[in-house]
């Protein structure tokens, strides 16, 4: 039970650990997979210890805990899992069906390349192979971000106007396994802030009997599908309000997009997840050279928060994506969004794009200002996909 | 309970309470809405409300048809692969939701599972084996026709040899399926706590009082119910509960049950019919029959099928009065 606002030098698993105890969701189905697995074990030693009350469902594949957890969601429960890489793959089938049946589950992602081949390290080829799933996507940049954002994610997911899942995404190892300080909230002001699930439909509400996952064929199912789209359009109207009402208990301001030293900037840098505090200190280094650089930094990748990015951008000499995760044939996820926001700018930024940090490959500084100083040398070419930390 | 249809017509001559209701679209003669409403009028004969989860398949695709629905009790289907997994979810969030005392309405529910052949012996089995290794209160009934009919009569791990689907076809080199049917009930019942049976839509009492055990048995239950699909069984639509008759007395379908490691045979029929007999019934071994390889197939089987009801009866004495736990 923490009462009162209390500074612990924990991990990024243990922090969302402590969220999902704050929270205390009536089911919890979750497979191990590195880097996840500090996560679950942490919230199995809450729920053996008594301090939630959760039920836990140890299931035997991650396909079975999205399963479960859908299963859970429908009867009206607060349902979550977490998972990581290979399992979020194999979730992927579900994930989707539990988009499309509007089911508000949150679910921490702790990225991880995918195989093949096999590794256990950071990038975001897991989260990005289900960006057109109909989740909401957040990235954290460190612990604190990540018990931020879950906290936040269940909020947001449960609004009656987006009934969206939430996938809360941290790097693998970076911040999972890191120790960093992390303010934890007290229990009770966190409980109050998420209130009470009201489910409309629930399998367990026998006298008002729903049928969940009907089959919905060429004269209903594009109607469905459309739907989604107005559900994700709502959350650009709610996610302020939550936000808003987070900084009010805890102090920190969240939105769709943080600018970092952008006000002239000349040149800026666009990246998702912990690259940022790398780059942010880069930034830094770069001003104090007297270059006119920048960051912007996304936190929510889903819905993509166009119009944010777009007021951030327009105007700016050069625009750096940087991708941990490629689109093999076709330009990386960020920065083909990113070049495709900047399609009505009146005066279009020289744009370039960046692959970073593949299965856990080292980001250092010197990679992000080799960037950043092509950037200022005017030396990037659109449509030349370059490579940091890469032997070529 | 001792079942008498009668009472059971008049207590269930409102239609809508049974919970699965006329109109919907599965062929006529199928027996998979048999198998549903039989289950269904048991429970709600028990006094239990029922929350049920289904499969991709044909029932699946046949009674929700958007915005329709046969369904008048809570339903969801999730995938194919996963009936077993969802409702454990359900299943688990009802207990949950119970401990916080945070139900919309309390009463005793029961969550049964439906799925066919493809979804239970296939690409489900992982789901329903972990679910009934954890234990989860739950009935799984399996309607099992033997192939995967919803897609138009493909193998799958339950289909009998020489029996002609479109995936394992009869031709000149090969007769059909060369492999035999997967027992699904032995690999149920090898999981610790839990009650497994076999049934048929033509046994309808041995199936409902099968329901009824499983019901109030603590803990996983599983049925595994022969339920023909006239359409690829080629069979005329009446013969559904006749050709499952056949079934029992020629020995291709044994009526048994396990009960925490104990075996119980509930049908003993006097005397036994050949095996040829229930083959020659059905038009998806035509071809099988005007193969080559024919009588050496389907003795085959014959000696299969004496060998595993020995072995069963034997099961019976041996394990008698010894449950596992």
């Amino acid at each position: 039970m923490i009462a009162e606002k209390t500074r612990l030098a924990i991990t990024g698993a243990e922090a969302v650990a402590h969220a999902m105890r704050q929270i205390n969701p009536d089911v919890v189905a979750a497979y191990p997979i590195t880097p996840q697995t500090p996560i679950v074990e942490n919230f199995a030693k809450f729920v053996a210890d008594g301090i939630v009350d959760t039920e836990m469902i140890p299931v035997e594949s991650e396909h079975s805990a999205m399963s479960a957890v859908v299963g859970a969601a429908a009867a009206g429960a607060r349902a979550m899992t977490a998972t990581s890489a290979n399992g979020l793959a194999l979730m992927h089938e579900i994930v989707y069906i539990a988009a499309s049946t509007r089911l508000p589950i949150v679910m921490p992602v702790v990225n991880r390349a995918l195989s093949g081949p096999i590794n256990i390290h950071c990038d975001h080829s897991d989260t990005m192979a289900e960006r057109d799933s109909g989740w909401i996507q957040l990235f954290a940049e460190n612990a604190q971000e990540a018990y931020d954002l879950t906290i936040i994610a269940l909020k947001l997911a449960e609004h009656e106007s987006v009934l969206l899942p939430v996938m809360v995404n941290q790097d693998g190892f970076i911040i999972s396994h890191g120790v960093e300080p992390v303010e934890i909230l007290p229990d009770d002001v966190v409980r109050n802030f998420i209130g009470e699930k009201k489910p409309r439909y629930s399998l367990l509400d026998v006298e008002n009997p729903v049928t969940y996952g009907p089959l919905d064929l060429y004269d209903y199912y594009f109607e469905h599908k459309r739907q989604q789209v107005e559900a994700m359009e709502n959350v650009f109207e709610v996610f302020p309000k939550v936000v808003e009402e987070f900084a009010e208990i805890s102090g920190r301001k969240y939105n769709f997009i943080e600018p970092y030293r952008l006000e002239d900037a000349e040149h800026v840098m666009v990246a998702l997840g912990s690259t940022n505090g790398t780059i942010k200190d880069v930034v830094d280094e770069l001003r104090a050279e007297g270059k006119k650089v920048g960051l912007l930094k996304i936190w929510m990748y889903r819905p993509f928060p166009k119009a944010e990015i777009q007021r951030e951008l327009y105007g700016r000499k050069t625009v750096v994506v940087l991708d941990r995760s490629m689109s093999f044939g076709a330009e990386a996820p960020l920065y083909a969004e990113v070049k495709s926001a900047l399609y009505e700018a009146p005066a279009k930024p020289l744009m370039g794009s960046f692959i970073y940090g593949l299965g856990g490959r080292e980001i250092l500084p010197e990679h992000i200002r080799s960037a950043f100083e092509m950037a200022v040398a005017g030396e990037l070419v659109v449509d030349d996909q370059k490579y940091l930390g890469l032997r070529e | 309970m001792a079942i008498n249809i009668k009472q059971l017509t008049k207590e269930f001559s409102d239609p809508l309470s049974i919970g699965i209701t006329s109109g919907h679209r599965l062929c006529p003669g199928c027996a998979a809405p048999m198998t549903v409403k039989m289950a269904l009028m048991v429970a709600k004969h028990l006094g239990y409300e029922v929350v049920v989860g289904l499969a991709t398949g044909c029932l699946e695709v046949s009674t929700t048809i958007y915005p329709y629905t046969a369904w008048s009790i809570p339903y969801i289907h999730n995938a194919f692969e996963n009936a077993a997994s969802t409702i454990a979810g359900v299943e688990t969030a009802y207990r949950a939701l119970k401990k916080k005392g945070k139900l919309p309405v309390d009463k005793p529910i029961k969550f049964i599972a439906f799925a066919g052949d493809g979804g239970t012996y296939d690409i489900g089995l992982q789901a329903l084996s972990g679910a009934v290794e954890r234990n989860h209160n739950f009935l799984y009934i399996l309607y099992d026709n033997e192939g995967y009919m919803n897609t138009g009569n493909q193998r799958s791990g339950s289909t009998p040899p020489g029996s002609e689907t479109t995936t394992a076809p009869v031709g000149k080199a090969i007769p059909g399926k060369l492999q035999l049917k997967k027992n699904i009930v032995e690999i149920v019942a090898a999981h610790e706590n839990v009650y497994a049976a076999t049934a048929t839509v033509g046994e309808p009492f041995d199936y409902m009082n099968k329901v009824e055990k499983a019901l109030k048995f603590e803990g996983p239950s599983f049925i595994a119910v022969l339920s023909p699909c006239v359409r690829f069984w080629r069979i005329p639509e009446d013969a559904a509960p006749s050709i499952t008759k056949l079934a029992v007395e020629t020995k291709y379908w044994p009526l048994y049950e396990v009960e925490k490691g104990v075996y119980r045979i509930t049908k003993k029929p006097r005397s036994f019919k050949p095996i040829r007999e229930f083959i020659e019934k059905q038009g998806r071994f035509r071809n099988l029959l005007k193969h080559p390889d024919a009588d050496r197939i389907i003795s085959e089987l014959q000696d299969y099928v004496d060998k595993r009801w020995e072995r069963l009866l034997a099961l019976e004495e041996a394990t008698r009065d010894k449950p596992a736990r």
